[in-house]
């Protein structure tokens, strides 16, 4: 069926571009959103507006899952360390593994999922009930006004965000190993410090952060810019925030890793 | 009441893609008159108001406001002419994030360097004039469509324009709110020397209150007059746009083949 | 919101973010005892490094006194130069004893410095003289055979 075929090829041709069309853009929308950021930093009043939505009400579900996080590793680094008698290494352990990987990676998948979907909806929201077109016939740029200041709050606020991650995990870490397992309290802190690096480790884990707070907001302010102006288009682009900034985070995760602890 | 003419429409024309929305329309307004632009759905009446506003770039023709042609001011002079204009969207498009005394002071704030003491005067006398003095502490989801519209119409009015744009503004409102936001309308126009264009359907309530009326029908103007004009006018058109007639020279039926044809009653030629 | 409590609110959740980083940096990652702009460069040569690795801690009397920062393979001598960077605070004299050693049975490798007595102290670039290799696993019992077996002969 040549004509089967053809069309299949052409269906390929058809996604391809459309594909690079969104990717083109989504970054031309990255940098005008750069361009325009002058007013975020003249009146940094509206960017900490947007920090109490962005940080402040992300902050309960990072210092729970933080501190689970931390209490499962605890356990299960326990377990597994002390068959080898060597359980004083747990504090290495959690601490290495949330300050490179699980610290900057979940905080990120969770602050997708509650802040990106949060400023996506919003954003949509404000253009399909024609905020946004008001707003210019006001002579007020959106992007300056109402796209600038979120972007550059969610950038501040995932290395933070990240930062408390890790520090949670790392007590609820210490509170299974030490205080309900009794692993001795010197030997914890004494291991993990003469194995985790400040430059090494910490400095790009928080620049891994940074990286992912540029990627998850970026996405969310284009998704809700560029949705549809209906219900189903703001629903529609709220998924594909959480979808698109989480496949990112992952996809970064692992080229920043390669670049950063390459031959280590 | 002066006669200058603040906005004038020539031989303009407008396609999106291959569709043809507006085609070789000729309107004046003048300062301190009310104008009704009204028309069936989808007959290029907002897209009229995205072009006066210059959000949408004319095909050919022009829109010139003031003396200055809408579509070729580079940026920064667009926006100092859009701060001339106000516009008030079909559903009032209040900020939803900010209270209502705040989104009437958005362009004081934006545009100007006002002492905060200042800005609430003028918010204050903006609201007002629009009978929502006491609400102003309030959110825009505490308020019912009519009260919206009129803190819409308040904030467009903040820094008193020249030219007042108002997309459907009657839309969805019961008669009280409908009378008061058309006598609102009327009396904020003579009060700051301004010109009003309504796009509507409400035929009733504007003809009562504009001086000019035009109809829009695919793409050109199909009539246009004074209200009283309109009323005693014999044009088919205009007779059964004013009359709320189902059928006219706009049929009531979608173009299609014929009813047995469809209904598959009468024989077809094998 | 009021603006008053949201810059609260926000103002609190940026100390604490700052607050978790100093936490991680100096708690965790232990910054305030190791430095590292305050070190200076030595070298050693070793025979054998067995598993040592780069960032391997250097300890003088099991006190943490820098890191190893390279591992390279010297084709003149057919040697390992070990390269570490020690604190600036810690001085050690030119005569000062190198040698890898393991911390407990499964532990990593690290460099072991003992100090002599010499009166001149190693300098930025130096080359420490006296090292002692890894002890290779294979090797010790080799050895331990060899001596075994010669035991045996000489009876």
């Amino acid at each position: 069926m040549p004509k089967r075929i053809i069309a299949g090829i052409q269906k390929t041709g058809h996604r391809t571009i459309e594909g690079v069309r969104r990717l083109g853009q989504a970054t031309r929308f990255f940098l005008l959103v750069l361009l325009k950021s002058g007013a975020s930093v003249r009146r940094f009043n509206l960017v900490v507006r947007e920090l109490y939505y962005v940080g402040v009400l992300s902050l309960i579900i990072i210092v729970v899952s933080g501190l689970f996080v931390g209490m499962v590793l605890g356990l299960q680094g326990y377990e597994t360390l002390q068959k080898y008698g060597s359980e004083s290494a747990v504090g290495t352990l959690v601490a290495l593994s949330l300050v490179r990987e699980l610290g900057p990676v979940v905080a990120a998948l969770l602050f997708a999922s509650r802040a990106g979907s949060a400023i996506t909806a919003e954003i949509g929201l404000m253009k399909a009930t024609e905020q946004l077109a008001a707003m210019g016939m006001m002579a007020v740029d959106p992007v300056a006004r109402v796209v600038a200041p979120r972007f550059w709050a969610g950038v501040i606020s995932m290395p933070l965000l990240a930062a408390i991650f890790s520090v949670m995990g790392v007590f609820g870490g210490y509170l299974v190993a030490v205080v309900f397992i009794g692993v001795d309290a010197g030997s914890f802190w004494s291991q993990m410090q003469s194995n985790v690096d400040f430059r090494i480790d910490i400095l790009n884990g928080f620049i891994k952060s940074c990286f992912f707070g540029v990627a998850v907001t970026a996405v969310a302010v284009f998704e809700g810019y560029d949705s549809l102006p209906t219900a189903e288009g703001v629903s529609g682009a709220t998924t594909r925030t959480v979808v698109t900034s989480s496949l990112a985070i992952l996809g970064l995760d692992f080229i920043l890793t390669a670049f950063m602890f390459r031959g280590l | 009441m002066t006669t200058e003419t603040l906005v004038e429409i020539s031989d303009l024309n407008f396609s999106y893609n291959t569709r043809v929305i507006l085609n070789g329309v000729n309107m004046t307004m003048k300062r301190g008159q009310v104008i009704a632009i009204m028309g069936g759905s989808g007959s290029g009446k907002t897209t009229l108001l995205k072009l006066i506003g210059g959000v949408v770039t004319p095909s050919s023709g022009c829109v010139k406001v003031s003396g200055q042609v809408i579509h070729e001011l580079n940026r920064d002079n667009l926006f100092a002419m859009r701060r001339k204009m106000g516009m008030l969207f079909q559903f009032g498009a209040l900020f939803t994030d900010l209270s209502v005394f705040d989104n009437v002071a958005f362009q004081m704030r934006e545009h100007t360097n006002l002492p905060e003491s200042m800005i609430r005067d003028l918010v204050l006398m903006k609201l007002h004039a629009v009978g929502l003095r006491g609400a102003h502490h309030l959110m825009p989801a505490e308020l019912s469509g009519g009260m919206s519209r009129r803190v819409a119409l308040a904030r467009s009015i903040a820094l008193d324009p020249m030219l007042m744009m108002f997309d459907e503004p009657f839309t969805g409102l019961d008669p009280i709110s409908l009378s008061v936001i058309g006598s609102l309308i009327r009396r904020l126009t003579d009060a700051l020397e301004m010109t009003s264009i309504i796009v509507t359907h409400d035929v009733r309530e504007s003809l009562s209150i504009v001086d000019y009326v035009y109809f829009i029908a695919d793409g050109v103007i199909a009539a246009h007059g004074t209200p009283d004009e309109v009323r005693a006018s014999k044009a088919p058109f205009v007779h059964q746009f004013v009359h709320g007639e189902t059928d006219g020279p706009v049929p009531f039926h979608y173009p299609a083949q014929t009813y047995l044809k469809d209904l598959q009653l009468e024989k077809t030629v094998a | 919101m009021q603006r008053a409590t949201l810059d609260l609110w926000v103002g609190l959740f940026v100390l604490a973010g700052i607050g978790a980083l100093m936490i991680l940096s100096l708690k965790v990652g232990n910054l305030d005892t190791y430095n590292g702009s305050d070190t200076y460069v030595i070298k050693g040569n070793f025979e054998n490094i067995g598993g040592l690795k780069v960032r391997a801690p250097v300890r003088s009397s099991g006190v943490l006194v820098g890191r190893v920062t390279s591992i390279e393979f010297s084709t003149k001598t057919y040697n390992a130069i070990v390269t570490m960077s020690i604190e600036q605070r810690y001085q050690f004299p030119k005569d000062t004893f190198a040698s890898i050693l393991t911390s407990g049975l499964l532990g990593e490798q690290y460099i072991g410095l003992d100090a002599g007595g010499d009166e001149m102290m190693l300098k930025e670039g130096d080359t420490i003289m006296k090292t002692n290799s890894a002890l290779v696993l294979e090797e010790m019992i080799g050895r331990f055979l060899f001596d075994k077996a010669s035991e045996d002969n000489a009876f």
